[in-house]
């Protein structure tokens, strides 16, 4: 299998404050990847140490083959067209209108006309679930739940290769986050992409993710499979997986499928 | 099988166009469309500028498989011309894998036809859009000003309401940390006055008169102005900020659903702080700006320390000094109230923060420089 992303001996620290501590993981092509932790584990800052927002302390971060830590400023750039992200609240630009966000990595780096780009800015909007009304909307008009909605539309604009999602059903209803779900499964087969993300949602772990490690006291605890996760005894993975509401849906998802 | 196909099929073909991404055979009785290489974002201007060239009168073969890769700008591109084909000719479109199909459908599934139309404004709109909302503002105003005097009296009837600490906090950020810059901006218009003036005054023989000049325009007018015009820039634009992040992040709305009036928590600290302050500040930019003056007095027309002095103490009466630390208060009621209310008029965008700090610090300006107008007025029609 290819690796998409390597993550070798990363610290992490603020201070006297250590978050990471020699945290390794590897996210292998055409895989759905989950990073899960308990809150202040340090999910969003290995996320962000994957995307070049923050340097690590120390340790090495490849993507796509890139060695993050001398990389050049070409390749960064190239490495920036290759992955689309959505981040834990949207991010979205206030200033631009929905469809002028999705639309916006098309217009500076594609020579494709304005036509053709209202086209494909529509059909993402509505691929998200979107009413296409939204697209005129700007950000301070939308609820929450769209707002998720337009950052994945943005973040799927130019067809990453490789998609990092923080938190991605957090704040959507039930029903709107299983066909987010859909939505992702139905990409990683149709055009072969990677994604990592970073998620509590015990039924897209459950459904959708194919493997993921899990961050705590500063380590990854397990990675692998569900059932290589579910070995673990660490307790933070026993108080998480072993109880009463996560076997239900573990039942109703081993159910549908 | 493929060179057959060209064994056969080229006695009869019309004309061949070969592209890196198309390839497009025309023969007597239908048209073969090849798909070939990455059908992806980055090519697609290229494929759609070929297709465009098609216009056909035939029954179309469409092939998909040397297609090596696609996403899905390439399947909506094809799409399109799919569609358009099909209006006038009959199309087959074979050798499409399972993935393009699955990827088709999802397009499909998500193609919007409707074009909203977009509505575009005269100049007469925007003429009227900007006295209604600016009338509109003035409004807010007036309701903001209301809601600040009442405030203010409550304290009187609710001392427990005085936020102490904030208001000492704000008299050391607005106040004690601008010492600095007002000392120099004062120091140098100090000196400069007493040197543009100088060369004027000693080709009368008036060297010593620079003193009651510079006493009086300094302590009266020069001191006070330069005082809020940098207080405008620093501590306005600053309320407006701190106020309009607030704003943003719906901290404000936090506050008020926990009973805590943003007037007594945020407002009227800054202002009673800033009212404390600034005539503190005019009184230190009073003494730098003649001591600036002094010094281009003693450059220039070798008058010493000493004799300036002697001759300020004779001329420069008490009241210029004390007209220019009374305004002191009211320019900081004025700067500080539009620094707060045009932070609370920021909106949910973060255009709207600089909007709102760019016009904090020009209204502050000007509405301090037309104060100070009004004093003029009122105190020489008085006879002061």
């Amino acid at each position: 299998m290819e690796k998409i992303i390597e993550v070798r001996d990363i610290v992490t620290s603020f201070g006297s404050t250590i978050i990471h501590d020699k945290v390794n993981l590897t996210v292998e092509k055409n895989n759905i990847y989950g990073i899960l932790g308990e809150s202040g584990s340090g999910k969003t800052l290995l996320m962000k140490e994957m995307i070049m927002l923050l340097k690590p302390t120390a340790g090495e971060v490849w993507v796509l083959g890139h060695k993050l830590s001398d990389i050049r400023y070409q390749d960064a750039q190239s490495l920036r067209h290759q992955w689309g992200i959505l981040f834990q609240f949207g991010a979205l630009f206030t200033s631009l209108t929905v469809a002028e966000n999705i639309e916006l990595q098309l217009k500076e780096y594609t020579s494709i006309s304005k036509k053709m780009r209202d086209i494909i800015v529509k059909t993402k909007i509505s691929m998200v679930g979107l009413p296409s009304r939204a697209g005129g909307l700007y950000p301070s008009a939308l609820s929450g739940g769209m707002i998720k909605r337009a950052a994945l539309a943005r973040a799927l604009a130019i067809d990453p290769k490789l998609l990092f999602l923080d938190e991605p059903t957090s704040g959507l209803d039930p029903i709107g986050a299983r066909n987010f779900d859909a939505l992702i499964v139905e990409l990683r087969e149709l055009l072969g992409i990677t994604v990592v993300m970073i998620t509590h949602d015990l039924e897209s772990i459950y459904s959708i993710v194919d493997r993921f490690s899990v961050l705590a006291d500063k380590h990854v605890v397990a990675e692998g499979s569900l059932e290589n996760v579910l070995q673990s005894n660490h307790p933070f993975v026993e108080r998480f997986f072993k109880n009463n509401y996560s076997e239900k849906i573990k039942m109703r998802v081993d159910g549908n499928v | 099988m493929r060179i057959i196909h060209y064994f056969t099929g080229f006695l009869d073909i019309i004309s061949l166009m070969n592209t890196p991404y198309l390839r497009i055979e025309e023969h007597l009785d239908q048209i073969n469309i090849y798909s070939m290489g990455e059908w992806t974002l980055y090519n697609e201007p290229d494929i759609h500028k070929i297709l465009q060239k098609i216009s056909p009168d035939k029954p179309i073969t469409w092939d998909f498989s040397e297609m090596e890769n696609f996403d899905t700008s390439g399947i909506l591109l094809f799409m399109i011309y799919y569609e358009k084909f099909k209006a006038c000719c009959k199309v087959r479109v074979v050798g499409y894998s399972k993935e393009q199909e699955r990827m088709y459908h999802l397009l499909l599934k998500n193609r919007v036809k409707e074009l909203v139309p977009v509505q575009t404004e005269g100049h007469l709109y925007h003429i009227g859009k900007f006295v209604v909302s600016g009338y509109e503002e003035f409004l807010k105003f007036l309701d903001f000003t209301g809601y600040l005097f009442v405030a203010f009296l409550r304290y009187f009837t609710h001392p427990a309401n005085i936020r102490y600490k904030e208001i000492i906090y704000h008299i050391e950020r607005s106040g004690l940390n601008a010492l600095l810059i007002i000392s120099l901006t004062s120091f140098l218009v100090g000196m400069v006055i007493s040197y543009q003036s100088a060369v004027e005054l000693a080709r009368f023989g008036a060297d010593i008169f620079i003193v009651d000049l510079a006493g009086v325009s300094i302590t009266r007018e020069l001191a006070p102005l330069i005082t809020a015009i940098v207080v405008a820039g620093r501590s306005g634009s600053a309320y407006t900020a701190q106020i309009g992040a607030m704003k943003i992040t719906e901290e404000i709305s936090a506050m008020r659903t926990m009973g805590f009036d943003p007037y007594y928590f945020l407002v009227l600290p800054r202002m009673l702080a800033l009212m404390i302050a600034m005539p503190l500040l005019i009184f230190f930019a009073d003494i730098l700006g003649i001591m600036g003056s002094m010094f281009a007095a003693s450059l220039e027309l070798n008058i010493s320390y000493t004799q300036f002095l002697d001759r300020l103490q004779e001329v420069l009466s008490v009241k210029h000094f004390w007209i220019g630390i009374i305004k002191g208060p009211f320019f900081a009621i004025l700067i500080a109230m539009i620094g707060c209310f045009r932070g609370l008029q920021v909106t949910d965008d973060t255009e709207s923060i600089g909007y709102q700090t760019t016009a904090s610090v020009v209204n502050s300006i000007f509405f301090v420089i037309f104060c100070d107008a009004f004093f003029s007025i009122i105190l020489t029609e008085w006879g002061i």
